[in-house]
């Protein structure tokens, strides 16, 4: 049993945080001897509660830490102990950094530009909208996302680097090998196929409520800024954004309707000074590892000349604002029928996009 | 003396011929009627003993035993009666004419010798019809259902007197018919229309198109954005009832019970059941199966207000009757198949508090009570849901700029009807009546696109993540457009639109 060993060992035992693992290092001076060390001298440690104590004593044996070696095998799992030299720089450094890291799928590399993007599990029609474009536009300027695998905006992120087939990061808040949520099973495939799952937690390791703040600062910390789309006034996006910036990260948020509940996080964080994203350009300069970067400045214009009359007509409405298709058929003067498959065939040209409620907004 | 005289009881909907013997012998005073009868047949004793003596008939004070063949049938109903009677009169001579072979009985009396309404006449004729008898006495208040039919004598009597006067040539009762071309070429008045409606344009034409083809069609929108009030309008606009159909449908009322004023029906159904309901209430059953609400629903329409807030159970139930359009209810006594041929109409809100994606209105739900909530709904069921509309009110102060005349039903329902006979035309043979019912391999037959429609539903298949088994619904919607357009062959325009009645297939929750 050498320091790495022992590290990976301490951190799969219930109740040792990374600031257990600090404790029992001051105490004995170098992990090794934990291993080595007598119960009692354990139980001298008062600053440990006794749960956790008792609990690294009855783990300390032999076949646990082989099965679990072997464990980890069988799950094509790699450990990533912040001894190895693949561990993630940026990681080293941040407040209350992770000991230990289990990676599923391809191995984070050493110099990647990432970004995480986070925000509410209940997403509305917008944030998500906003998500996909967003992702898109940066998986096109070579930065990859890192999320959280969550419902909503986090499933957002992934789905559009999948549909991409583009490397994108997510960190669980459980054992590397839980899905969770379970409706996330493809999202969870695909990404080991193409990019990684991390998390600091031990293989099988439950998704506990508290487990998921505390994934938050490995989102923000491998990230070099942290776009938050939309999130409540109490969101768990909002201890990312607290997190990226303590770790001093940039925050960007995406701003909402001031009336919407669901943007009530986004507005305050770019009232108290969170860089406001209309577009991808915002996000860019702010960085300055992607200072390099250039972006076509070139706005999409809808082409009109390839569409004929009655498209141009309605998306003359649409561009105004979000429209409803009954008032598209008022204002135009036109047969719903017609309406409707007028506005199937914009759809499949990616000029406009349907919105819950029957209404199309531009894209 | 003994004496034999027809009657008939329900199974179901269908009806079995009984024959009633009568015996009088020496003994000792009493009535015993055999041959597996239930209650309301062991009752009628003391009713036909009443009734015989109250109509200044003499009950003979004698051994009196009845049996009701076949002895091995079950059988239950009031309606036998008059059969018992006519039997008892006819085995003590106050009948002489005995030829009644080709004549059946049946209602029920009434202690003073009245002849009363039963349940379930227009089965019981139409069975009778088809077992070869040409002439039934019935009660006259049943005479208007019945009297549609070619081919057997209604004779409405009004009391047993009146009955035995008949059969003793006494009295003359013509024949009871009725004209029902004129009944069918009544032009139908609804209370309920679609010029009520302003705006919600796209929620009637989707209205339009379900009635056309027969498509079970559900909306989704929040509370108070007029789902309820389209959907309800949906009987204004449905293809004309046919007179064989007309029939069906009273045969089911009238089993039930339902039949207002005991006339032919000449509306299609539409049937609005509480959430609450119970699974048997809805496809029927009770120890002596009764048809449920899609029973009584057939032809017509099934209207389920809230969908998810039904009984899980209740909503699985629907499969079979959604599939095949027939029920088969088993119980302990027999199996019965009642028809179930309606258009489903249901509507939702797109979560529990009604609010989601609505901009201003906060949403109080949690994913997870969504994510239930829709779940409710299963995919099995949903597979036979072919439109999904979302309907979202208009705002006022948008429909006071709109001067378009508003189409009327009568309009709406000109163009039902059109193509509902494109459709039964090209079914014709097939047992097929409107779109709605094909199967897998009709769908290749009758629904061939050419390469430009084909190429664009691949690529929305591609662009806009329509799940798979969105695509025959698609085709089936897009058959009836084009149908309602009176274009032979399916355009690319027909399926454009098709595509965006499946809201629910598109995941935005």
């Amino acid at each position: 049993m050498n320091n790495r060993d022992t590290l990976i060992w301490l951190n799969s035992i219930q109740g040792v945080t990374v600031k257990v693992i600090e404790k029992l290092e001051n105490y004995y001076g170098n992990l090794e001897n934990i291993w080595l060390g007598s119960n009692n001298d354990m139980n001298k440690i008062k600053s440990i509660s006794e749960k956790t104590r008792l609990e690294i004593i009855s783990k300390k044996d032999k076949t646990y830490f082989d099965n679990m070696i072997e464990n980890i095998k069988k799950n094509d799992v790699k450990v990533l102990t912040i001894m190895d030299e693949e561990f993630p720089e940026k990681l080293k450094y941040i407040y209350n950094s992770p000991k230990v890291l289990y990676v599923k799928g391809d191995m984070l590399k050493r110099q990647e530009r990432l970004i995480g993007i986070v925000g509410a599990r209940k997403a509305t029609a917008y944030g998500k909208h906003i998500t996909n474009k967003l992702t898109n536009e940066l998986l096109d300027l070579g930065i990859n996302p890192v999320s959280g695998m969550a419902k909503g905006v986090d499933t957002e992120v992934h789905l559009a680097s999948i549909k991409k087939n583009q490397r994108n990061i997510a960190v669980l808040g459980c054992g590397v090998d839980v899905v969770y949520p379970k409706s996330n099973k493809y999202i969870y495939e695909k990404i080991i196929e193409n990019g990684s799952v991390i998390s600091e937690f031990s293989l099988g390791t439950q998704p506990l409520k508290y487990n998921f703040p505390q994934r938050n600062r490995i989102i923000s910390g491998l990230s070099s800024g942290v776009l938050v789309i939309e999130a409540g006034e109490r969101s768990g996006s909002l201890i990312t954004a607290h997190h990226a910036a303590e770790q001093g990260k940039e925050v960007f948020a995406v701003p909402g309707n001031i009336n919407s509940i669901y943007s009530r996080g986004t507005n305050l964080l770019i009232k108290d000074g969170a860089k406001i994203v209309l577009g991808v350009e915002d996000i860019i300069e702010e960085i300055r590892e992607f200072k390099d970067i250039k972006i076509n400045k070139q706005k999409r214009q809808v082409d009109y000349s390839k569409l004929s009359e009655d498209e141009v007509k309605i998306i003359s409405f649409i561009e105004e604002e979000p429209i409803h298709t009954d008032l598209i058929c008022l204002k135009t003067n036109m047969s719903i029928s017609n309406v409707n498959s007028i506005l199937t065939i914009l759809e499949m040209k990616g000029i406009v996009r349907k919105l819950p409620n029957q209404l199309f907004t531009i894209v | 003396m003994l004496s034999k005289v027809k009657t008939c009881v329900l199974q179901g909907l269908e009806g079995h011929i009984i024959d009633v013997e009568v015996d009088i012998s020496n003994g000792l005073p009493q009535l015993s009627i055999v041959g597996l009868a239930d209650m309301s047949i062991k009752e009628s004793k003391e009713r036909v003993r009443s009734a015989i003596k109250n109509s200044g008939f003499k009950f003979p004070l004698s051994r009196i035993t009845i049996n009701l063949a076949p002895a091995n049938l079950k059988k239950e109903g009031s309606q036998i009666d008059l059969a018992i009677a006519i039997g008892i009169l006819k085995a003590t001579e106050v009948i002489e004419n005995s030829d009644t072979d080709d004549t059946c009985f049946i209602g029920e009396l009434s202690l003073d010798g009245r002849v009363n309404k039963i349940n379930g006449a227009l089965p019981i004729i139409i069975s009778l019809r088809e077992l070869g008898v040409r002439r039934v006495v019935i009660p006259s208040s049943n005479k208007e259902e019945c009297s549609a039919l070619e081919g057997i004598d209604i004779i409405p009597v009004d009391t047993l007197t009146q009955a035995v006067t008949y059969l003793n040539d006494q009295t003359k009762i013509e024949p009871y018919k009725t004209d029902i071309t004129k009944i069918f070429d009544q032009e139908e008045d609804f209370s309920e229309r679609f010029e009520d409606i302003k705006g919600q344009e796209g929620a009637k034409r989707a209205m339009e198109i379900a009635a056309a083809g027969g498509h079970n069609i559900i909306f989704i929108g929040p509370p108070g954005s007029g789902k309820t009030m389209i959907a309800k309008r949906i009987t204004s606009i449905l293809p004309k009832l046919t007179f064989e159909e007309s029939l069906e449908i009273t045969k089911i009322y009238s089993i039930s019970g339902l039949l207002e004023d005991n006339k032919l029906i000449k509306k299609r159904p539409f049937r609005s059941p509480h959430h609450t309901i119970t699974p048997v209430a809805l496809v029927g059953g009770g120890r002596n199966p009764k048809p449920g609400e899609v029973s009584l629903s057939h032809y017509g329409v099934l209207f389920l207000d809230e969908f998810p807030e039904f009984n899980k159970s209740a909503i699985e139930i629907l499969r079979q009757p959604m599939e095949d359009g027939i029920v088969t209810v088993s119980r302990v006594s027999s199996t019965f198949t009642f028809p179930s041929q309606f258009v489903l109409v249901g509507t939702m809100n797109p979560c529990p508090c009604g609010f989601f994606g609505d901009p201003l209105k906060e949403c109080t739900c949690s994913q997870r009570s969504i994510d239930n909530y829709l779940s409710k709904i299963s995919s099995p069921i949903l597979d036979r849901i072919d439109l999904h509309i979302e309907v979202k009110p208009v705002k006022y102060s948008d429909l006071e700029k709109d001067n378009k005349d508003v189409e009327t039903s009568k309009d709406i329902r000109g163009r039902v009807n059109r193509a509902r006979n494109i459709q039964i035309k090209r079914y014709r043979g097939k047992n097929i009546f409107s779109n709605s019912e094909l199967g897998v391999r009709d769908i290749e037959m009758y629904c061939k696109l050419d390469k430009s429609s084909s190429n664009l539903l691949e690529l929305a298949f591609d662009n806009l993540g329509l799940s798979a088994r969105a695509y025959n619904k698609i085709l089936k919607v897009s058959r009836t457009i084009a149908d309602l357009d009176l274009s032979e062959n399916i355009k690319d325009i027909h399926i454009a639109e098709a595509i965006q009645y499946r809201s629910l297939d598109r995941k935005y929750w």
